[in-house]
């Protein structure tokens, strides 16, 4: 079944990425209400997460499990440029890519060389670190209060497009769909570029990749550096997007949610990341729904369910739904094997 | 005042080192980052509180099915999830993400059950505190600490000091080769954990005695703190372990008292990444060479 599905999907690649994306673009014109609007630029957001987290995890192997670190320090850069500096939100978010670059090179110099297993947990501890500091560095953060009046986002001063007010949910949306949009060609690229085939064999066997060749060292920064920023650019958009930040939203869980996303769309797969991002967040509004009809005490069980979905995943494919599935790969596979049965064929 | 300071500390410290010792005899066997033990060692405490203030059972008879109980849930883990991840031969990472999803599933049943408002955690004893130079000391800690030497003693006899231990040093070096010498691998990591998450449950219920308070982000809190602590003495090394557990203490209470409160919980963490990137095996520790 799955294999099926699979298997049409590779066959009209470019044909599903454009319905998707022309879904995507004509959603706030198919739907009006406030809030199915902000769970779609919810949706977005976590895409660009789980991206970024896969980009490290299923690409390059290693496990980052202080991925709200990074979220958090876009965020805070974000604010801080705009409140106290005002500096308008473009280049505020591209000074905020640029800081979150920095310090996942930062973290990543001296802590790559750590096996795989301690590396994930260095990660945590230093996602802690950086959620302390955010709520005890009082004169600048503003400590456990948070940053209030961060203004949304702008193109230069220029508030509304076409008579699309930038500050309303749908100009909103546009705004993180461009980014999500920019950020999965860049990817792409990336990813079917020499450094992308770099990375899958780190994955693979890192010692066999230096044997070829390949600084496993300086690609693993470079990899981890550009998850930080991806991570750093949702952060960005997330403060303009609330319009207010505080520590407690960039915590242990929302690593953890992070974490899951990917897993669960698939390791090394972007529309992988992208599912498992809509999954999860659509997931908690569904139960919310399905509360009205049988009790509130199954919103309560949405933290359970989604522990229980990364130990069912992890037990039975741990490399999530996509996982393991190139879809290029698969689809010259099938016309390979197409154009042998046709030759056999003729020849008798 | 300084008197003080070190004998809060080492309070602390005490406390961190009592997990320590436990989840670094497991880690030692397996090679397993638990996430689980954490979240076992705080369901301890809320059995206990189930058992002794809501069902009115004998004090010791409550303490003994926390431990059980808990030892048995991470035997379910084991024999569920573990052990089929372990037979996939799967990367190791597979294994601690399985735990992480153990610990967000035991925390967040806790959460449900109990509410996230912190509970008291009975105790029957009372013992009087003491002075001793010019410092108040709680007997309790005393006995924090005491458990935790035993504690260590008794896992290092297991360890180094009896068959099954023997067992359990094999299969750590080589699972293959253990099985062909005829140990029952299976059984010997059952009994790991089951030894394991029944010393984690202990010192669940001795932390929540402590404080005489307990909440399900202590999971977190101490959980992530006690792993470095394991880290700093050399993972795997039990007496290692117990002098980076009252390191920790005294760091973070000198922090405390002398820098800044607020950062306090930042320290363990440091500790953890520097020891890892300058020293990974840790004060006590052997540096392992890895072999293409």
């Amino acid at each position: 079944m799955l294999k099926k599905i699979i298997n049409g999907w590779a066959k009209h690649q470019v044909a599903v990425t454009l319905v998707f994306l022309a879904f995507l673009i004509l959603y706030p014109v198919l739907f009006h209400s406030y809030y199915l609007r902000n769970v779609a630029i919810q949706c977005l957001i976590y895409s660009l997460l789980s991206l970024a987290l896969n980009l490290i995890m299923g690409y390059t192997g290693i496990v980052v499990l202080g991925m709200a670190a990074f979220y958090g320090i876009g965020a805070y850069a974000l604010a801080l440029l705009t409140t106290k500096l005002g500096i308008s939100f473009l280049p505020a978010v591209a000074l905020a890519v640029v800081i979150t670059f920095c310090f996942g090179v930062l973290l990543a110099l001296p802590t790559l060389r750590i096996q795989g297993n301690y590396l994930a947990i260095v990660t945590l501890g230093f996602c802690e670190i950086i959620r302390i500091v955010e709520l005890n560095w009082v004169s600048l953060t503003n400590g456990p209060f948070g940053i209030k009046q961060i203004p949304a986002p702008d193109i230069f001063g220029i508030k509304s497009i076409f008579g699309l007010k930038l500050s309303k949910p749908e100009g909103k949306y546009y705004v993180v769909l461009i980014l999500l949009v920019i950020t999965v060609v860049i990817l792409h690229n990336v990813l079917n570029s020499r450094s992308g085939r770099a990375w899958k064999s780190i994955k693979g066997d890192p010692i066999a990749a230096r044997a070829m060749g390949i600084n496993v060292f300086r690609y693993k920064v470079f990899a981890f550096a550009i998850c930080a920023a991806i991570a750093g650019l949702a952060g960005a958009y997330y403060a303009a997007y609330t319009g207010y930040v505080d520590s407690t939203t960039f915590n242990y869980n929302q690593s953890i949610l992070i974490l899951s996303m990917t897993i669960m769309g698939g390791l090394g797969s972007i529309p992988g990341s992208i599912i498992g991002a809509i999954f999860f967040v659509i997931l908690p509004e569904v139960l919310r729904w399905l509360g009205t009809f049988c009790g509130e005490w199954i919103v309560e069980w949405r933290q359970i369910i989604y522990g229980l979905i990364l130990v069912i995943m992890i037990m039975f494919k741990s490399d999530g739904i996509l996982g393991g599935f190139d879809l290029r790969q698969i689809h010259l596979y099938n016309k390979l094997v197409k154009e042998k049965e046709a030759e056999e064929k003729q020849n008798g | 005042m300084h008197f003080q300071q070190l004998i809060n500390g080492l309070a602390v410290g005490s406390i961190y080192a009592l997990v320590a010792v436990g989840y670094s005899m497991v880690y030692g066997v397996l090679k397993l980052i638990n996430f689980a033990n954490n979240a076992f060692m705080v369901a301890a405490a809320f059995l206990l509180i189930l058992f002794y203030s809501t069902w009115h059972l004998p004090y010791g008879l409550a303490i003994i099915l926390a431990l059980v109980l808990c030892a048995a849930g991470a035997v379910f883990m084991e024999r569920a999830s573990l052990n089929p991840i372990r037979k996939k031969n799967a990367p190791g990472i597979s294994a601690l993400i399985c735990t992480v999803g153990y610990s967000t599933v035991i925390t967040n049943l806790l959460l449900y059950a109990f509410g996230s408002q912190t509970i008291m955690v009975p105790f029957v004893l009372h013992l009087p505190t003491f002075e001793l130079w010019g410092a108040v000391i709680d007997p309790f800690t005393l006995i924090i600490l005491g458990t935790a030497f035993v504690l260590m003693v008794f896992l290092t006899w297991l360890t180094y000091g009896t068959k099954t231990g023997e067992a359990m040093r094999a299969i750590s070096q080589n699972t293959q080769a253990a099985k062909l010498m005829g140990v029952d691998v299976n059984k010997i990591i059952t009994l790991t954990f089951f030894i394991g998450t029944a010393c984690a449950a202990l010192s669940g219920i001795m932390i929540g005695i402590y404080y005489s308070a307990v909440d399900t982000t202590m999971s977190f809190t101490i959980g992530i703190k006690t792993f470095a602590a394991a880290i700093l003495g050399g993972i795997g090394v039990l007496h290692g372990s117990l002098v980076g557990g009252l390191v920790i203490g005294l760091l973070e209470t000198f922090v405390a008292g002398y820098i800044s409160a607020g950062y306090k919980d930042a320290i363990a963490f440091i500790i953890l990444i520097l020891v890892l990137v300058i020293r990974p095996s840790g004060l006590f520790g052997k540096p392992v060479q890895s072999k293409v």
